[in-house]
């Protein structure tokens, strides 16, 4: 089974953001950068699948010379080569980066690699649009489910289980097929330090994606006004239990 | 015109889609709604109280196939021509929304707070990073499918009610459009409050220690009928299971108080209880993150604070 995996480097934000001047990106002079949370997970994932199944696994991500340190994060726990497209994310929207990994998907194809599996993750942690994976799938004429937290595959297809309101819907989808996944499908591990090493060795091939010109696009970025609020103490420790409690009372959260 | 998703349970329209409702009534443009399945009708006609005159019902034989279903939302942009297609941002306006935009080569542009039509395309204001930024954006396209933020809307109630012309249809979908489709739904088989509705919410972050500590947690969600929320760090660390995550990658919670025990405020979690209407921290402390989107705080040793929270409802509860 080949599988091929998605990713996006996006800076590592604690408590508060900053913006650049011109409030088109974020300033992350002081940030580390990561691999997006729910697609750390498809990688793992990916590993897994290979693991179990056998065929190979290939990483590929859209981003700037840097994200070779999202790549090698991936190749350190066992993805065997990876990709590089090399444009700025932020140049484009949706579906310029679709287009973006249609084309290189095509090219791997043409060059002998066809994925059974395309796993992405179900959004991005920066801009969070919800559709690159269902559109590269489109694109390909690829069956895609969207927001899987379990993952089996056997005999060609595969039973992919989410998350709704109230319980799981449960899909049987033959393959070649698209999987955007959830965090939690997963633990993903950590890299060894052999893995890091061997990492270091594992092939990365760059292409230069087409140019496309994007239908969205970004005028500014805002910090959204706090919702400061006046924070009111209601004790020290447990002697504070008879004030809680009054105040679940009054809020009316104590069932009769 | 614009195309309005209604969700709906056996035709109650979720409150996601009440406040996709509310979002597009503000637009000033004549809304169209659409109900998929049973209890369709019922949705559209509950919708002629929130403004919506006309709609369509799409019944689509067997479970639920997003493609199919974005193949009628394509067909009705195509025969209607509206300006925009607007659902709420639930997973399942996501999805469907992503496929259109697929389907019919337009854009879609996710979690949207506000909008403006203009002379070329949609002026938008949408989240990213789970709320934390804003983007203002503008789309160059005569149509845009949009979806609108959880929990961003005060949605409007339902003022009086407007009779809804409701056409029916029953498209036959092209076998790739069901080659993706629910085969089963499994119903949740505990009897705890579902962390999306619960009406009381105890978190748990990092500083609760260990898969052991959320005992007293349990204890206190078991005692007000609610639910067990945690933070990213604590399915990380495999203490609870990810279903419980409260935060940007995990749910998104809107009960009546939230308590957070041992949790220090990062944005990721932050994002997922903003729906919450009160606050309560309980952490030892005094200047984590957290306290200043506090309503109340107890500064204190969670493990400590909350059994004694817990004995004080039992206490009260068996003297009254």
């Amino acid at each position: 089974m080949n599988v091929l995996v998605c990713v996006k480097r996006v800076p590592a934000t604690g408590s508060r953001i900053t913006l650049t001047d011109d409030a088109l990106h974020i300033d992350t002079k002081h940030l580390g950068f990561t691999i997006s949370p729910h697609e750390e997970c498809a990688v793992e994932e990916a590993v897994q699948l290979v693991e179990a199944h056998g065929g190979m696994s290939v990483v590929l991500t859209l981003g700037p010379e840097a994200a070779v340190e999202q790549l090698q994060a991936a190749l350190a726990i066992g993805i065997e080569r990876a990709i590089l497209l090399e444009s700025d994310p932020d140049d484009r929207d949706a579906v310029a980066t679709a287009d973006a990994i249609v084309d290189a998907v095509r090219a791997e194809e043409a060059a002998g690699t066809k994925f059974d599996v395309l796993l992405f993750g179900n959004e991005s942690a920066d801009s969070a649009d919800y559709q690159v994976g269902i559109r590269v799938a489109h694109a390909l004429g690829l069956p895609v489910v969207a927001g899987v937290k379990s993952l089996e595959a056997r005999d060609g297809s595969l039973t992919a289980r989410r998350e709704i309101p109230g319980g799981a819907e449960v899909f049987d989808v033959p393959l070649p097929a698209v999987v955007t996944v959830k965090e939690g499908i997963n633990l993903p591990r950590f890299a060894s330090v052999p893995g890091r090493i061997k990492a270091k060795k594992k092939e990365i091939a760059r292409r230069q994606p087409e140019a496309s010109a994007s239908m969205v696009e970004t005028i500014r970025l805002r910090v959204p006004p706090e919702q400061q609020s006046e924070v009111q103490i209601l004790g020290q420790g447990p002697d504070a239990a008879p004030a809680v409690v009054d105040l679940l009372e009054r809020l009316g959260v104590v069932p009769r | 015109m614009i195309l309005v998703l209604l969700e709906h349970e056996a035709g109650a329209i979720a409150g996601g889609s009440i406040e996709a409702l509310t979002f597009a009534g503000g637009l000033g443009v004549a809304m169209h709604g659409v109900a998929f399945g049973d209890g369709g009708k019922e949705a559209l006609t509950a919708a002629g109280a929130h403004g919506v005159r006309s709609g369509v019902h799409v019944s689509i034989e067997g479970g639920y196939a997003p493609a199919a279903w974005a193949q009628a939302l394509s067909d009705l942009v195509a025969s209607s021509a509206p300006s925009a297609a607007i659902a709420a941002g639930t997973d399942r306006g996501n999805e469907l929304l992503a496929h259109l935009g697929a389907k019919a080569s337009v854009p879609f542009v996710a979690n949207c707070v506000a909008a403006e039509p203009g002379e070329d395309g949609w002026s938008l204001t949408r989240q990213r990073w789970g709320g934390t930024l804003l983007e203002d954006a503008r789309v160059r396209a005569p149509f845009t499918a949009m979806t609108v933020a959880l929990h961003a809307v005060m949605p409007q109630p339902a003022g009086e009610p407007g009779a809804v012309d409701v056409e029916e249809t029953s498209p036959a979908p092209a076998p790739e459009d069901v080659r993706v489709r629910a085969t089963r739904v499994e119903a949740e088989s505990t009897g705890a409050a579902s962390l999306a509705e619960a009406r009381f919410v105890v978190g748990g972050g990092r500083g609760v220690g260990s898969a052991e500590g959320f005992a007293s947690l349990d204890a206190l969600a078991a005692e007000l009928q609610g639910a067990v929320g945690v933070s990213r760090a604590v399915t990380s660390a495999g203490w609870r299971p990810h279903a419980q995550q409260i935060g940007q990658t995990g749910e998104r919670i809107a009960p009546d108080l939230y308590v957070a025990c041992g949790i220090s405020g990062a944005s990721q979690h932050m994002v997922g209880c903003r729906g919450a209407k009160k606050l309560l921290v309980i952490n030892s402390d005094r200047d984590a993150p957290i306290l200043s989107k506090a309503d109340y705080a107890v500064i204190g040793d969670l493990h400590e604070v909350v059994p004694a929270i817990t004995a004080e409802l039992s206490g009260r509860s068996g003297s009254a």
